[in-house]
Formats: C-alpha cells, sequence, structure tokens
C-alpha cells in the first residue's frame, strides 16, 4: 500500500506546453470579453431583464458542481476506506480545486460591478443563501488545500482520513446550497421543487467523475504512464450508476411538477412546448447526456473500448451543461404567474427570449480553461500523479 | 410587550444595527434624500392603492412618463427592449371567468417581506423601518440574484452608461434598481410623481397605518388584493377593480 509512487510530470514536452499557451489564449480571450461588457455594459450580451442570468451562470454552476463531484474518489478512498481509489485521491483533490476556482473565475466576472468584490467579501447578508454559498466555497478551498497537505505530507497521513470526511461533507453542503440558490426562489415554477438540492449533488457525482475521467486519461496518456483496466472499469461503473442516478432524479423532478398543478405550465413548456428548450431537453439532455453514455457504458461491445469512456464522459459533460441551461435559461424564459386564474394580455408573461452572446461563450469557456490551466501546472510542479496505475500496482492497493 | 425574540425579529434588530453602522459610515445617505424632514419610523408603513376601475390606460401611461421624468430612467440608447430599465410596466389583465379586461401599473409592491431583500447577499438591497424597499448602488455588486427571487419582475438592470442623471437618484451600470416609491419626496412630506401624475382618485398614496389617512380609511370599506397574495408577502401596493 505504501508502494505508490507519485511524481511529478515532466512537463518540457512540445504537447505540454502547447497546451499550456493554448489554455492562455483562451483565458485571455475570457478577460477580454470581460472588459468588454464592463466597459460598455451588459447590454453587449445576450442577458436582459427577464434572463438575467445566462451562459456565464451555465458555465459557472457546472464546473462549481462538478468541482464538488470530482472531490468523490478522494472521499471514497478516506471515508469509505476503499484502497482501490488512494492513487487517485490527490488528483481529485486537485481536480476539485481547479474547476472551483474556473467557476468562481467565471461567476465573478460576470457581475455587474466586479470592482466591488470586495463588497461582496465584507458585507454580509447571513440570511441570503448566495452569501452563505461564497463562504462555502472559500471553505472548501482551505479545506480541500488542508486535504491534500494531509496526503502529501507523509507525517500528517493519519490525518488525512479525518479530514477526507470534513471535506467530504464540506461538498455535500456546498452542493446543497449551490442547489437551493434555485429553491430561495420562491416565485419561480421551474425551481418549486425540493428535489433541487439532493437533483445537485448526484448531478455533482456524474459531471465530477465525468470531468475526472477525461482529465486522468488524457495525463496518463499524454505522459506516457500505464493506466490498467482494473481501475479505468472500476471509474467506468461508477459513473454509469451516477448517471444513471441522475436520469432518476430528473424523471422524479418531472413527474412531481407535473403532479403539482400549478406547476404544469412550466412542465409542458420544458417537456413538450417549449420549442428550443424541448429540444434540448429531449436531444441534448436525455438523449445525449443520459441514453447514449448509459449505453456506451454497459454495452458489450463498447464497454470495454477506453475510448467509449471518453466519448460517454465527454457527452455526460454536454448534457450537463445542456442540463443546467434548460434549468436556468429554460427556467427563466417562462414567465411568472402573477395572476393566478387571469389571463395577462400585454405587458407581461411572454416567453423571454435570450440570444447567447460571445462574450458569454468566452467568458465561460476561460472558466474551464483556468482549471485546466492549473491542473496541468500543478500536475508538473507538485507530485500528483502515481507514475503508475499499472494493474498488478492497483490490484495490490486494493488488497492491501 | 413581554415577548420572546423570535427569529424575525432578530434579524430586524441585526438589520436596525447594521444600518446604523453603514449610515455611521456616512456611504448610504447620498442615494435617498439628503435631508430628511420626517423621522423614518416602523410606525408609518408607506403604501399605495391602484383602483383599476378607475385608472384609465392613458393614466397608467402618464404615470410611466412621469416616473421616467422624475427618476430619469428611459433615456437609454444601447440597451434593447427588454434590457431597457422598467420601474413600472402597464399590464392588462383578463379574468378567465367574467372576461373582464383590467389594465394597471405595476410596479416594485414594497412587500413587507422582501425576497429581493432575503436573497441579496450584501444587503444593497434593504427596507426602511417604513416599507420602502431600495437598493444601495453604493453596495450593489450587480449579481442580480434579487431579479431571480422577486415575484413582480419589478426590477431592472443598468445594461449601459448612463448620463444626465437626476441628482435625487444616482443609478449606475452594473446595479440592479427598482420604483423606490419616490422616497426622496415622501420624505420632505410629498406625494410620488406617479400618484400626482393622476388626476382622479385611482391611485391612493399614504401611511396604511394611519388610521385617519385616506388610503387606510379606503382600503378598510372597499375590496381590494395584493398580488400574488398566496406568496404572503403583504405587499405596500394594493389593487382594488381586479
Ligand atoms: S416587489 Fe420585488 S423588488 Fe419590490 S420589494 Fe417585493 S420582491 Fe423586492
Ligand atoms: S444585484 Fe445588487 S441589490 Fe440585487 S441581489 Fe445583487 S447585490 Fe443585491
Amino acid at each position: 500500500m505504501s508502494n505508490i509512487r507519485f511524481e511529478q510530470i515532466e512537463g518540457k514536452s512540445l504537447g505540454f506546453y502547447t497546451l499550456i499557451i493554448g489554455l492562455g489564449i483562451l483565458i485571455l480571450a475570457a478577460l477580454g470579453s470581460v472588459y468588454y461588457v464592463e466597459h460598455y455594459g451588459h447590454f453587449v450580451t445576450g442577458m436582459n431583464n427577464r434572463i438575467v442570468w445566462g451562459m456565464p451562470h451555465v458555465f459557472a454552476l457546472f464546473l462549481i458542481v462538478a468541482a464538488s463531484g470530482a472531490l468523490n474518489l478522494a472521499s471514497i478512498y478516506s471515508v469509505f476506506n476503499k484502497k482501490l481509489y488512494k492513487p487517485l485521491s490527490r488528483l481529485s483533490g486537485l481536480v476539485a480545486l481547479s474547476l472551483l476556482a474556473g467557476g468562481l473565475m467565471v461567476l465573478v466576472l460576470d457581475l455587474g460591478r466586479i470592482d466591488r468584490l470586495i463588497v461582496a467579501m465584507t458585507e454580509y447578508n447571513f440570511k441570503s443563501i448566495f452569501a452563505w454559498n461564497i463562504i462555502l466555497y472559500n471553505g472548501f478551498f482551505v479545506v480541500v488545500a488542508i486535504y491534500l497537505w494531509m496526503m502529501f505530507e507523509r507525517r500528517m497521513n493519519k490525518f488525512s482520513h479525518k479530514v477526507g470526511l470534513v471535506a467530504f461533507s464540506w461538498r455535500l453542503i456546498l452542493t446543497t446550497g449551490t442547489g437551493s440558490i434555485f429553491g430561495f426562489l420562491v416565485a419561480r415554477q421551474a425551481y418549486d421543487a425540493v428535489i433541487m438540492a439532493p437533483m445537485f449533488v448526484i448531478m455533482s457525482f456524474s459531471f465530477g467523475l465525468a470531468s475526472f475521467i477525461l482529465i486522468l486519461m488524457a495525463s496518463y496518456k499524454w505522459t506516457n504512464r500505464p493506466l490498467g483496466d482494473i481501475i479505468v472499469n472500476r471509474l467506468r461503473n461508477l459513473l454509469g450508476v451516477f448517471v444513471a442516478a441522475v436520469m432518476y432524479f430528473v424523471a422524479v423532478y418531472h413527474l412531481g411538477n407535473l403532479y403539482l398543478a400549478e406547476n404544469t405550465g412550466i412542465e409542458n413548456f420544458i417537456l413538450f412546448d417549449g420549442g428550443i428548450y424541448t429540444k434540448l431537453f429531449w436531444y441534448g439532455q436525455i438523449i445525449l447526456g443520459g441514453i447514449v453514455p448509459i449505453g456506451l457504458i454497459y454495452h458489450p461491445i463498447t464497454k470495454g473500448d477506453r475510448s467509449m469512456l471518453g466519448l460517454s464522459s465527454v457527452l455526460i459533460i454536454i448534457g450537463g451543461f445542456v442540463q443546467l441551461y434548460v434549468i436556468i435559461i429554460g427556467g427563466q424564459a417562462y414567465p411568472m404567474e402573477l395572476f393566478p386564474g387571469k389571463e395577462v394580455l400585454e405587458g407581461y408573461g411572454d416567453i423571454a427570449q435570450y440570444l447567447v452572446s460571445l462574450p458569454e461563450i468566452f467568458l465561460g469557456i476561460g472558466g474551464i480553461a483556468l482549471a485546466m490551466i492549473i491542473v496541468t501546472f500543478l500536475v508538473k510542479f507538485l507530485a500528483f500523479l502515481p507514475e503508475s496505475l499499472e494493474d498488478d500496482l492497483a490490484d495490490s492497493y486494493h488488497k492491501g | 410587550m413581554n415577548k420572546t425574540l423570535n427569529r424575525r425579529d432578530f434579524i430586524k434588530i441585526m438589520n436596525a444595527t447594521t444600518g446604523v453602522a453603514i449610515v455611521a459610515s456616512g456611504i448610504t445617505l447620498t442615494t435617498f434624500a439628503s435631508v430628511s424632514e420626517i423621522p423614518v419610523t416602523n410606525k408609518k408603513r408607506w403604501g399605495l392603492l391602484i383602483n383599476t376601475n378607475k385608472l384609465t390606460e392613458t393614466d397608467i401611461d402618464g404615470m410611466i412618463n412621469a416616473c421616467k421624468q422624475e427618476q430619469g430612467w428611459g433615456t437609454e440608447i444601447h440597451s434593447t427592449a427588454s434590457q431597457k430599465p422598467a420601474w413600472i410596466k402597464k399590464l392588462k389583465v383578463k379574468d378567465k371567468a367574467t372576461n373582464k379586461v383590467s389594465s394597471l401599473a405595476l410596479m416594485c409592491q414594497h412587500c413587507e417581506e422582501p425576497p429581493c431583500v432575503d436573497v441579496c447577499p450584501t444587503n444593497a438591497s434593504m427596507k426602511r423601518e417604513d416599507g420602502i424597499v431600495l437598493v444601495d448602488k453604493h453596495l450593489c455588486i450587480g449579481c442580480r440574484y434579487c431579479m431571480m427571487a422577486c415575484p413582480y419582475d419589478a426590477r431592472s438592470f443598468v445594461h449601459e452608461t448612463l448620463n444626465n442623471q437626476k441628482e435625487h437618484m444616482p443609478r449606475g451600470k452594473g446595479t440592479v434598481e427598482a420604483c423606490t416609491m419616490c422616497v426622496h419626496k415622501v420624505d420632505k412630506d410629498e406625494t410620488p410623481a406617479c400618484v400626482e401624475s393622476v388626476n382622479s382618485e385611482a391611485v391612493i398614496f399614504g401611511n396604511l397605518y394611519d388610521e385617519s389617512s385616506q388610503i387606510n380609511r379606503t382600503l378598510r370599506v372597499i375590496q381590494s388584493s395584493q398580488i400574488r397574495a398566496d406568496l404572503n408577502l403583504n405587499t405596500g401596493v394594493r389593487y382594488s377593480g381586479i
């Protein structure tokens, strides 16, 4: 068990530098977009007074949700004591921190007044779940950083289980908190469901693991380190269960809403006649992001194929973005019920229009790039990755 | 008076305390009427009563224009229709049972339990003791969570750089704004601009608590309603005729 050898990657190849430069350009593009939007004002974006949260929030929430999910592998090791995952735990913590950093970057840089960030850090309204989330996010950085330290520092290893437990609880609260951002919007029917918070938790499992798998496979491939089937198959099975669980929660959420008379309007909108949102829901979220990956993960022909696992992870991530798009943008596009029992003829009540703009997309992609660049740099400078995840080794950790 | 301190009181006290702290630091008051002649107390609750049976569409247009004039919004040049601020909107509503069509003016309802204030991370959204709900433009970070939370679509985000602002109403790109119930006038014992613009008694402004006020007396004898009363926000803006 003690024979896992973590080692930095060399990080001198042309590929490495190309990756860093590419990601750097994406981050610069994001910063350029931010400058542009802040300079002219949000009129240059597609957001408006009805769709007040747009594409940046889709990216930000995806990254934040995936961040807490990426920590799961470390938690499975230290909380549930599954040794097989021990070699993955450092990377798991790193991916979690990086994704969160990317998500927060997007969230913060879309504020109307970025210059007042200090206000957000000093003026707290403790009734606001949003303020609580700021505390939860900052705390997550601290807790996971300590957790990583315990794992890195041999004499601290003995505490890593306890700190791991704290980190695990923290991530559950964090995702619940993120889900509750919507739960507090009493008048918006799309979010009027208790199930939102647990659904976000389970979404985080799936999106986080999919992101983790891609990063793991890419880094082992690009550094020519061996990655055995035992671990990959475990991750594949776990991913399959998580995606299925997300589908289950989505089904319960929508069936529950259909059953509640006051929410049938929004349900019909998303499920049947919401135009783009209905299409995104069925083709993007359900088929592409759910059914196809489940098929790829469990079908005998594609099951053992690693590139198919990669494809499933990509599809799950795309499906996750679509799901958040439908929840966030679709939920706002559908008008609130101002006068139950009455029909609003004029002045309010149409479906709000939203046309995403390039700066919003650049900003979002910049968040992903930031997360990736952090991972890339840190695996070069610190020993996050085991030099080998060969089957016999994995097997011995498993037994040991 | 011997009741135990419940959560709400606690929050009220907390808010009052922070309020004092903010005033003391001297940055907040500039936003709103500088010299207040009437003390802001919780013995008052300012409100509006809009009688849709008397209110004509021309009246509503007049109210909107008066508000624009008074507060200086509506001259934005770059924003699209859905990005332009709208502190008051004209709505037409048809009763599905009777087919009666009513027109009404919809603005911030100055909720007693305002969701916008609950969710605002920085306390920029706040409710004064007299029930008027405002945004402190110096604290607002432009996160728009309050807009997500408002059940009445009452708030606007400033999408572009503004010129020619009114002295009493500083507005700013990147912050959120809404009807202030003309707090700068109310604090000088005047009436909100929209109310002044209507010649009939279709819109009444006053202290809801004061039993001798016209609004209180009227509310006691007629049928009135709150929009989305089911949300229990106890709005300061009331309607009759719908
Ligand atoms: S109407 Fe909206 S903006 Fe006004 S107090 Fe109520 S929740 Fe806040
Ligand atoms: S936009 Fe401003 S007023 Fe609204 S919730 Fe955010 S900080 Fe508060």
